[in-house]
């Protein structure tokens, strides 16, 4: 019954489009097949969780608009993930430490006002600074100066500026780091670092109001928790110029009905497929059906703040449990193959040369409930005969994921006991509980990358006390070597330095990787060249609309 | 009249300070609410003290009670995390939610009532059975159910409508969510409707009006539905209410961006401003709606007087 009814679901969106590109002869000269760079199209969209400021907006949803009207000194290939020079002329250096940066010449803002060096020092500053409450000032971090205008402990901050930049010309500027880090200019595709025109410090309500950027696209009108839509902006300077007049984001607060609205022909592009109708996506849209390889990855992380989990004997028993789930039945049944059994810590989108390594995991991550039964036995069994996975049940699917995984491991030990779900109401409440080190057992941990290097997937995540280390796990020799890698100017030396420290995260089983998040997406058929970026995020400007 | 009017208006007082009270401690108990802004990772330290100090949230419960209070009677309902200010979403929200709310109580009212004085007419007549299992079965299907069966045949299958509503949420497409939000109590409305003219129907005064010749419509409309019509304006007024704060289910489905959008984005955000602003608003709205119809009586039947 089912399948019939999405049967005739296709046909009418079909039909539907059918007659959208038949109507949209008339707004359009060209019609057919080819793109028409004045036709505009709607987009789902989420309301962004903070103000769009750059250095503000650390989610997906602000972070799609941000990539839209904004253009950083380099930006990350929407296929590749390699960082390319956007904005910079070059950036040099010769001890990894003490970088050098000239812009390129001829960018303006869509105000009108000229992108300088001025525009990125000021942007940086003010994202650095702890009276502006960015959320993302940590990303200045590893420039010279930040203790003092970010001082940790909360007291008030001695200067406003960050001592290691400096304007050395109208298109120059130096950076200066408090560390060796040779993969820093990769970082700088990040919109944290994006530059920012005066109008935004002079007139700050106003142009949260309507932010003006240097992007392909401008902010035509936005009405806060409803509607932005943005134009091409045909001033734009970089070579990726809009090939589609427009773009409409819609706010929608049910991903099924943007759903629903693709499929009556009332939005053109959804980039987040719900997940109960994986298992129709296919027949509803075909090859309109979006199923790519995102930067994130999700684990499950231990409380080795706890004694239990952190005695010896105990990487043997989480070694058991990772060996205990059947990630590919998993990803199959529950995902529809929308995630992809994890074999390391980072991600496939990295590439081979950026340091993913498929299989580094080895057995860890191999299925086998007989070796499972073995390890955590020899490891002095579960603490307390069982463990508890801690999640949010607010968001996502992680209820089904978590269940699956407790029913695979109870299976794999033949005990019916021995692994239960602990939701947590609200993601604010789960976040605080781990931030409050209330953890008793494993618990969810996603990470969505920053920008694409290896860096990105380690150090935040398991370097000791760093900022994203919920699980607060701590090696000396896994320390030793990022920073090795970190001080490394050769990349493909410090990349085989990060999956070093990858193996000591291995063996000491840190965490357990369980799989690859794909990003999803569906269109319409007046679309085409839709692509997903590394980031999960369509790469609006080169969407054709007929 | 005047008399009443100022002590049910003095009653609202600590009704709606307690109900506040109540809504602020709920939302307090979900715990911090900055710990969700920073994805999934630790805030900074630094930068979380200084949310916490400009929210507020650094204080004692009760003290930002009474600040929030303090604020609330100068106008400021305080900022959302977005940095918007709450009224300024209530500008936006609440035009929209009370727009589909007309739509609906204009349903529950046309429909309703006709359909109730109908069948309280003819009861046992074969109308009056299909009406009864017509109203039985919309009480017994959830509201989502009807919201998403009527956005996929009209909208889809059909393409009578869009299935999503525009920003603008103008009256005509609220139609549809209208009707959605109103099939239950439009259920209920023609059943009240129903059993209290086929109860009135047989008073004496009624017989008397009908032995005094007059025509049969100036007897069911003055006499019999006048009369009848008290429970159902109790049922009514109170519905505006909950039709205003239950409309979170319908505004999902339909993409509607008004109170039930925001209650439900300030839940998940555990943003304490947005919720108890909105349900402050909602409490307001909740207490004047029962006052009114109890004035409303007094209207109906003229026996009714207050002092």
């Amino acid at each position: 019954m089912r399948g019939a009814t999405h049967a005739k679901w296709a046909a009418c969106a079909a039909a539907v489009a059918l007659a959208a590109t038949a109507c949209g002869g008339g707004d359009s000269d060209s019609g057919g097949g080819s793109g028409d760079s004045s036709a505009t199209l709607s987009s789902s969209w989420g309301d962004p969780q903070n103000p769009l400021e750059p250095a503000n907006t650390n989610e997906v949803q602000g972070g799609k608009v941000l990539d839209m009207i904004f253009r950083s000194l380099k930006k990350y290939n929407p296929e590749t993930g390699k960082a390319e020079d956007m904005l910079a002329e070059k950036i040099e250096t010769s001890d990894s430490q003490n970088f050098t940066v000239t812009v390129k010449d001829g960018w303006t803002f869509s105000n009108g006002e000229k992108v300088t060096a001025k525009s990125f020092v000021d942007a940086w500053n003010y994202g650095a600074s702890l009276k502006n409450n960015q959320k993302n000032a940590y990303f200045f971090g590893y420039i010279d100066g930040y203790d003092k205008v970010h001082p940790e402990d909360g007291s008030k901050q001695t200067a406003q500026t960050l001592s290691g930049l400096k304007v050395t010309g109208d298109l120059t500027f130096t950076v200066k780091l408090n560390q060796k880090f040779s993969t820093f200019p990769d970082t700088l595709g990040y919109p944290a670092y994006a530059p920012l025109p005066q109008a935004f410090f002079t007139d700050h309500d106003g142009w949260l109001k309507k932010p003006v950027g240097n992007g392909p696209y401008t902010i035509e009108s936005y009405t806060k928790g409803s509607q932005m839509s943005l134009k091409k902006w045909d001033g734009y300077h970089g070579d990726d110029k809009a090939q589609n007049g427009g773009v409409t984001l819609k706010v929608y607060t049910d991903n099924n009905t943007a759903y629903t609205d693709l499929m009556a022909g009332n939005l053109d592009l959804v980039d987040d497929i719900p997940a109960a109708q994986l298992k129709n996506v296919q027949s509803d849209l075909g090859d309109r059906y979006l199923n790519t390889p995102a930067g994130i990855i999700q684990t499950l992380a231990f409380p080795f703040y706890d004694k239990n989990w952190n005695k010896a004997g105990m990487e043997k028993v989480r070694t058991g449990l990772s060996r205990a789930i059947n990630r590919d039945q998993i990803t199959k049944t529950i995902f529809n193959d929308t995630r992809t059994p994890a074999s390391d810590w980072t991600s496939p989108v990295l590439g081979e040369a950026g340091g993913f390594k498929e299989g580094l995991c080895g057995d860890a991550c191999e299925y086998d409930p007989d070796a499972a039964k073995k390890l955590i036995e020899e490891g002095g069994g579960l603490p307390g005969g069982q463990v508890k996975i801690t999640y949010n049940a607010d968001t996502g699917s992680h209820k089904q994921w978590v269940d699956a995984v407790c029913n695979s491991i109870n299976n794999a030990l033949d005990n019916d006991k021995a692994c239960v779900g602990n939701p947590v109401g609200t993601f604010a409440d789960y976040r605080n509980q781990i931030t409050e080190k209330k953890m008793s057992g494993p618990f969810r941990a996603g990470w969505q990358m920053d920008y694409p290097l290896i860096q990105n997937f380690l150090q935040p995540l398991y370097y000791t006390n760093a900022s994203s280390n919920d699980g607060k796990w701590s090696n000396k020799d896994f320390d030793k070597l990022v920073d090795e890698a970190n001080a490394e100017t050769d990349t493909a030396k410090a990349v085989s330095k990060f999956q070093d420290a990858e193996k000591v995260l291995r063996d000491n089983m840190g965490a357990i990787p369980l799989w690859y998040q794909n990003g999803s997406a569906g269109y319409s058929e007046r679309l085409s060249n839709v692509k997903l970026n590394p980031f999960s995020v369509p790469v609006y400007n080169e969407i054709k609309v007929s | 009249m005047g008399r009443y009017v100022v002590r049910r208006l003095l009653q609202m007082i600590p009704v709606f300070i307690g109900a506040t009270l109540l809504i602020f401690l709920m939302v307090n108990v979900m715990g911090d609410p900055i710990a969700g802004l920073c994805g999934d990772r630790q805030c900074d330290p630094a930068t979380a003290a200084q949310l916490k100090k400009e929210f507020g949230l650094d204080k004692p419960v009760w003290q930002q009670y009474l600040t929030y209070m303090g604020n609330v009677f100068t106008g400021d309902f305080g900022t959302a995390f977005n940095g918007q200010k709450v009224t300024e979403l209530m500008s936006t929200a609440f035009p929209v939610t009370i727009r589909l709310t007309i739509v609906a109580i204009l349903f529950e009212i046309v429909i309703g009532i006709t359909l109730g004085v109908v069948t309280g007419l003819r009861r046992g007549k074969p109308v009056d059975t299909s009406v009864l299992m017509l109203t039985l079965v919309v009480i017994s299907v959830p509201t989502f159910v009807t919201g998403l069966l009527l956005q996929l045949l009209l909208g889809v299958e059909w393409g009578w409508i869009k299935p999503s509503v525009s920003s603008d949420a103008t009256f005509s497409e609220l139609i549809v969510p209208g009707l959605v939000l109103a099939s239950v109590s439009l259920a209920y409305v023609t059943r009240l409707t129903r059993t209290s003219i086929a109860e009135n129907r047989r008073s004496d005064y009624v017989r008397t009006a009908v032995a005094k010749g007059l025509p049969r419509r100036r007897v069911i409309t003055r006499h019999l539905l006048r009369n009848s019509l008290i429970p159902v304006v109790t049922f009514i007024g109170t519905d505006i209410g909950a039709l205003m704060g239950g409309a979170i289910v319908t505004e999902r489905i339909f993409n509607i961006h008004g109170v039930g959008y925001q209650l439900y984005q300030g839940i998940l955000r555990q943003n304490t401003q947005t919720v108890v602003g909105f349900v402050t608003v909602l409490v307001l709205v909740f207490l004047v709606a029962n006052l009114l119809v109890d004035l409303l009586y007094a209207v109906l039947d003229p026996r009714i007087r207050y002092a």
